[in-house]
């Protein structure tokens, strides 16, 4: 085939990703976005067996491979549990970092193939775009990989400090620089695998100390790392494909990113910087008596069934419990008894960004009826109940009100509005902030001691009586 | 805001419409493409390093990348991870390259594993967003 019309097929391609984005504006235009997608995934395929045509053996290994990929990935997809999205997720980051790793390895074995010069005299330009495809897919692979165990609960979701960690960084950060300079110079395999190595333990070490509350930013952030990692191999081969749909995927996670950041009103810095949620807050422990009041299932039932607005507020702990089938059923219950039922997300619930709303989905809760903190924010006040299941922090008024306390500034629901707010929660403990909540103390609250999924069941039970 | 993005959008779509008919244009007259590329390097005087283009076509993905995620509805965020994850899996074409004809035996080697990793997630990523979408439901009527 001719260089210049693949080139024109990848960038096609590239076209039908921007489209399968876009298609996510909506749900109802989302399946046909995904469908461009696959359709652009083909073409690039493809064009790149039609371009330089492989050998048969050559073609028996591709099939081989996709083969065996393909099976795992496909069984993957089906059998995952929605609850493990965050992990599945970070481990998919994880194989595109090796795997950019990898094929710059082919490329520097190998660079005829790649049309980036001959072995000993590869373009110092293509070197350049190499070593810095190869640095960010090391750092997103072991990064992923880290992100992957405090999510699967594999490691602890704590931070873990190592005494001098920026001095670390900062010394592996200016030796990943003098390798590529190196490299280029010199562009001896041992100095590639050096980079590689390098690149591998500063992923370890910018991960480990991030706490699990901050992993919504992590995730999003690896995302975009992938997709710098992606880009930057695109201009070594060439390939519009690559480069349109890094420049993608990297704006995409930066974007998230900042989102999820702004969700907890901390800096981008800080958060990469990590310690966050490993101390507990010394200020709110003035030594006054408080006292809380607690309910059963019997009353949360009697006073949903009679209010005329319930609001639902789902967190990390619903996803834990599995709870949000049961709170579907409550909330089918409610409506049949003709109450209005809606459910606020805040942007940094769950472990990844929109990670309620796939939960909410698969439990056949329709999504208009679910609805992003700053659209539902002002109807807390008009709620007879809200109904907080396995959220903590992003209700805590302190952070409205409080302006010593350490997430002061985090927009919250103001779940304190509604007339009464029950709290489902397994004990009296501070949330992944490490910070006390003071919703616990007010008059308006009732506290609901339980497992999420349990206690909405036995709701669900009294409702019937 | 919503305004201009939309317009921005919309202008979207028609570049995209236009860029296909283009390619279909060209796919009817081959050579075509062979042409204005050679009109382009004539008009730089071929003194313009292909880089300097590549780049530029990077930066208008990261604006283009900017406008559409920012569309994207917050309850899409994570079959938005899932996709853009099955999508940078494009990375494929550089270990087909690697696998079907490389001449040295490490590269293919290592051509191979990243095949096999990208499959995982081409395969993954695409199915598991299609799962994910399945399941965002109206309200029945």
């Amino acid at each position: 085939m001719n260089a210049n019309f693949a080139s024109f097929l990848y960038l096609v391609s590239g076209v039908l990703f921007i489209m399968a984005l876009r298609g996510l504006s909506h749900p109802t235009t989302s399946r046909q976005g995904n469908l461009y997608g696959m359709i652009g995934m083909g073409i690039a395929i493809a064009t790149t067996l039609a371009l330089a045509v492989p050998s048969a053996s050559g073609f028996g290994l591709i099939v081989l491979g996709l083969a065996i990929g393909g099976g795992v990935g496909a069984i993957t997809a089906r059998r995952i549990a929605m609850t493990s999205m965050p992990q599945l997720v970070a481990a998919f980051h994880s194989l595109v970092g090796l795997a950019a790793v990898m094929v710059a390895a082919a490329a520097i074995y190998a660079p005829e193939s790649f049309g980036i010069g001959t072995n000993g005299d590869i373009h110092a330009q293509a070197l350049i775009e190499m070593s810095l495809g190869v640095a960010i897919g090391a750092i997103t692979f072991t990064g992923s990989v880290i992100a992957f165990l405090k999510l699967d609960g594999r490691m602890s979701g704590k931070p873990i400090m190592i005494g001098g960690r920026h001095i670390i960084n900062a010394v592996l950060g200016v030796a990943l620089i003098v390798l590529i300079v190196l490299l280029v110079a010199t562009e001896a395999k041992l100095v590639f695998w050096l980079i590689v190595a390098a690149s591998l333990l500063l992923g370890v070490l910018l991960i480990i100390p991030i706490g699990g509350a901050d992993m919504p930013v992590v995730v999003s952030m690896l995302n975009s790392y992938s997709g710098w990692a992606a880009a930057a191999l695109g201009f070594t081969l060439g390939n519009l494909a690559l480069i349109i749909t890094g420049a993608l995927v990297g704006s995409s996670g930066a974007i998230l990113s900042y989102i999820m950041c702004k969700g907890m009103n901390r800096s981008f810095i800080s958060v990469i910087l990590g310690g966050f949620g490993g101390e507990t807050a010394a200020a709110t422990d003035d030594g006054i008596e408080r006292t809380v009041k607690q309910g059963s299932a019997d009353d949360a039932a009697y006073l949903m069934m009679n209010a005329q607005k319930v609001i639902i507020v789902p967190g990390y702990g619903m996803a834990v419990a599995q709870a949000q089938h049961a709170l579907r059923e409550m909330a089918d219950k409610l409506k049949a008894n003709g109450v209005d039922v809606r459910y606020a997300i805040h942007p940094v619930a769950g472990r990844m960004p929109g990670h309620m709303n796939v939960l909410l989905a698969e439990a056949n809760v329709p999504y208009d009826e679910v609805f992003e903190l700053e659209d539902i924010n002002s109807e807390f006040a008009q709620a007879d109940v809200a109904y907080v299941i396995g959220a903590n922090d992003v209700t805590n008024p302190s952070a409205r009100d409080d302006k010593s306390s350490p997430i002061y500034g985090m927009p919250i629901l103001d779940v304190d509005k509604a007339r009464t707010c029950l709290f489902v929660k397994r004990s009296l403990g501070s949330g992944y902030a490490g910070i006390d909540n003071t919703l616990f103390y007010k008059d308006g609250t009732m506290m609901l001691l339980g497992d999420a999924k349990k206690m909405t069941e036995e709701i669900v039970k009294a409702m019937d009586h | 805001m919503d305004q201009t993005l939309q317009k921005a959008l919309d202008q979207l779509d028609q570049a995209s419409a236009a860029v296909r008919l283009a390619v279909q244009n060209l796919a009817n007259a081959p050579g075509g493409a062979e042409a204005a590329g050679d009109a382009a390097h004539a008009l730089s005087g071929g003194a313009i390093d292909p880089f300097v283009f590549r780049f530029a076509i990077f930066v208008l993905a990261i604006f283009v990348g900017y406008y559409v995620v920012w569309s994207v509805t917050p309850a899409l965020h994570t079959p938005l991870m899932a996709v853009t994850n099955a999508i940078s899996s494009v990375i494929v074409v550089g270990s087909l390259l690697a696998v079907g004809i490389s001449a040295s035996g490490i590269a293919t080697g290592f051509g191979f594993v990243a095949l096999m990793l990208v499959s995982v997630n081409i395969f993954g990523g695409f199915l598991v967003t299609q799962r994910m979408l399945a399941m965002y439901k109206k309200k029945d009527k």
